[in-house]
């Protein structure tokens, strides 16, 4: 059976007027179903643009890219969203969430582009929030919940439809210490039940949360360690 | 994702940006509003004209000595000769497509039953008046054309006439003295109340012509004994008015001998002329105001426009996010342009209430006829509307085609 992901020779430029950008220069890569990565390196080497091709959100430049047996560089535009619906959860640095919205439905936004009927959005929302220790706040907006609780409903909002890969960018960076210690815990529970993990960090503490560690360098992969 | 969830998802934006939405609509409601209450009012204003002319008399023709009578001239009615009895029976044996012809003379004169006085105008004419002019006979019966040229002193009264002599009790049989003498009231006419400029139009006497002429000297000079101030003549239905009046106008030519190429004397006016001109007068202020209404929708229309193109900069990074977690193209263009149209027709029920009731208070203070018409009304809400989908295309479309890193990374 093959990997989870499958990236061969992957490369993405970035022209900027007659300026051409390497920010991956290469990449070949295999993560299997159920596995923890965390991806370290230097500012601009590469690691939010691989985020963003192993989350399908953009094209690499060429080279092969395989997510859950799907060629994503095939898919057209919308059904490469179905795709990201169904199969990855994104948690970003800044939360992202919806101002003025609920908890409960800001976990809820991925349910509405599943086309579920809203009964059962609210019963899946529900769950995850209840998941990720927010059971009790699920009627509060962003502006009334700390950091670590965004991050929490953001979570919930990732893990709404039941994706195979969790896909975050520095999910910790806007985060204190603790905080980051409680959300990285999450993580660890979120793995051990079978949910491929992929994080980016700044972090040897939350790298260290991870059973296998990519370090990047200019758009290349210069260590891979589990 | 289906309609009712973007509907939801268009609502709850807007309820976020409650203020900015109100303001945003503030161009189609003020442009509904206005476009209601003036098509009210002038179609109020229309529908009285109408009815005014009507209880007049629509198909009527109005013929006298002098030049033009619906113009602001109305030179020489004095100089020119009278028209006269003769006048009267060339039109009604000559002229093919008339329902009735009659002349009318009138004297002003004191009516006395009982011990109540009461000064009114007596006025003569032929039978074939009273269909002419619209009236009907609402107890009794009218003169006959024998009882006409015999003379004899019978009157047709108005309801004010009833009112005031006989205090609301029948009068026929009655015999009141007009000028001195006495007359047989035989009919009653129904009431067609005031016109628009408070005239009372059933404070009327009518007897036969030539019983007037010969009891009041009405009509009569040194060297004509039989004029007639008015000759009316109500053209039969399907008749052409045009031809009936060409018709008319090259008998009396003849008649008072005209030579070619020389101005008429007298006039030929056709009240369902006037009709015309003034529905055309009529029809071009409706214009005039379809185009002012669709100016300030269009300045409505591109008020959203500005408003939905910041809305949607505003939420780069919302509709990056929806785009990662799932929505396809198509689903951020629909969330848009809801959103557009929900605005829009929010802002056109406003602007039709504030219409409906700023057009009831006109009313009310102005004392004047208005008609809402529910076609206005669906006109102005379907019209918001399309401003909606017109106006939030290009900021949907915009907003559709947004690349989700691009919008996720937007500061
Ligand atoms: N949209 C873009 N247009 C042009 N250049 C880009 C674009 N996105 C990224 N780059 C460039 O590509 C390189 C890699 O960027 P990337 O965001 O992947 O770095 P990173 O490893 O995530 O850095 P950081 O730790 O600061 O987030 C950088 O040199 C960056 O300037
Ligand atoms: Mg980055």
């Amino acid at each position: 059976m093959s990997a989870l992901i499958e990236c061969r020779d992957l490369v993405k430029t970035y022209e900027m007027g007659d300026q051409v950008v390497h920010a991956l220069n290469g990449v070949s890569l295999d993560i299997e179903a159920g596995e923890y990565v965390a991806i370290m390196g230097t500012s601009g080497s590469g690691k939010s643009t691989l985020m963003n091709l192993l989350g399908a959100l953009d094209q690499p430049t060429s080279g092969e890219l395989r997510i859950a047996g799907e060629d994503v560089r095939a898919l057209g535009p919308d059904a490469v969203s179905r795709f990201r619906n169904r199969t990855i959860g994104f948690v970003f640095q800044q939360f992202n969430l919806l101002p003025r919205t609920s908890a409960l439905e800001n976990a809820a936004l991925p349910l509405i582009y599943s086309g579920l009927p809203h009964a059962e959005r609210v019963k899946r929302s529900m769950a995850r929030l209840q998941q990720v220790g927010l059971g009790e706040r699920t009627d509060h907006h962003p502006a009334q919940l700390s950091g670590g609780q965004q991050q929490r409903v953001a979570i919930a909002r990732a893990l709404v439809n039941d994706p195979k890969i969790l896909l975050a960018d520095e999910p910790t960076g806007a985060l204190d210490t603790k905080t980051s210690a409680d959300i990285m815990a999450i993580f660890d529970q979120l793995n051990r039940e079978g949910i491929t993990v992929i994080l980016v960090t700044h972090e040897q503490e939350v790298a260290d949360h991870a059973r296998r560690q990519i370090v990047f360098r200019d758009g290349v992969i210069v260590e891979d360690r589990s | 994702m289906n309609a009712l969830a973007s509907l939801r998802v268009a609502l709850t934006a807007l309820r976020i940006n409650a203020l900015r939405s109100a303001l945003a609509m503030l161009g189609v409601i003020i442009g509904v509003a206005s476009v209601i209450v003036l098509v009210s009012i002038s179609e109020g204003t229309k529908q009285a004209v109408e009815a005014q002319i009507a209880s007049f008399g629509a198909n009527l023709l109005i013929i006298r000595p002098g030049s033009s009578m619906f113009g602001g001239r109305r030179g020489g009615a004095g100089s020119a000769d009278p028209m006269t009895d003769g006048d009267v029976v060339a039109i009604r044996t000559e002229i093919a497509g008339l329902a009735g012809v009659s002349g009318e003379v009138s004297a002003s004169t004191t009516l006395v039953f009982g011990g109540i006085n009461w000064t009114s105008r007596i006025q003569g004419v032929n039978p074939d008046y009273f269909s002419a002019r619209g009236w009907v006979i609402a107890e009794g019966r009218a003169f006959s054309g024998a009882e006409d040229v015999s003379g004899r002193r019978y009157v047709v009264v108005g309801q004010t006439i009833v009112q005031e002599l006989f205090d609301g009790a029948s009068p026929l049989g009655q015999a009141i003295r007009i000028g001195g003498q006495p007359f047989e009231v035989i009919g009653t006419l129904e009431r067609k109340g005031e016109t628009s400029w408070g005239q009372d139009q059933d404070d009327v006497v009518f007897a036969p012509l030539s019983t007037v002429r010969q009891r009041f000297g009405a009509g009569m000079s040194a060297t004509v004994r039989d004029a007639v101030s008015t000759i009316y003549a109500d053209i039969a239905p399907g008749e052409s008015t045009s031809r009936v009046i060409a018709d008319i106008e090259d008998l009396l030519r003849i008649r008072r001998e005209i030579q070619p190429g020389a101005e008429d004397d007298f006039a030929v006016g056709s009240l369902a002329e006037f009709i015309r001109a003034r529905n055309e007068t009529e029809s071009q202020l409706g214009l005039l105001l379809a185009v002012g209404a669709g100016i300030v929708l269009l300045v409505g229309g591109i008020g959203i426009m500005n408003i939905m193109l910041v809305s949607v900069t505003e939420r780069t990074r919302e509709i990056g996010l929806r785009l990662a977690v799932g929505a396809r193209r198509a689903d951020v263009r629909n969330q848009f342009l809801i959103e557009s149209i929900v605005l829009c027709v929010i802002g056109g029920l406003a602007g039709l209430v504030v219409g409906v009731g700023g057009t009831l208070v006109y009313a009310e203070v102005g004392q004047l006829d208005i008609v809402i018409d529910p076609v206005i009304v669906a006109i102005a809400i379907g019209a918001s509307a399309f401003v909606g989908v017109f106006f939030g295309l290009y900021p949907a479309h915009r907003a559709s085609r947004l690349n989700p890193i691009d919008a996720l990374r937007f500061e």
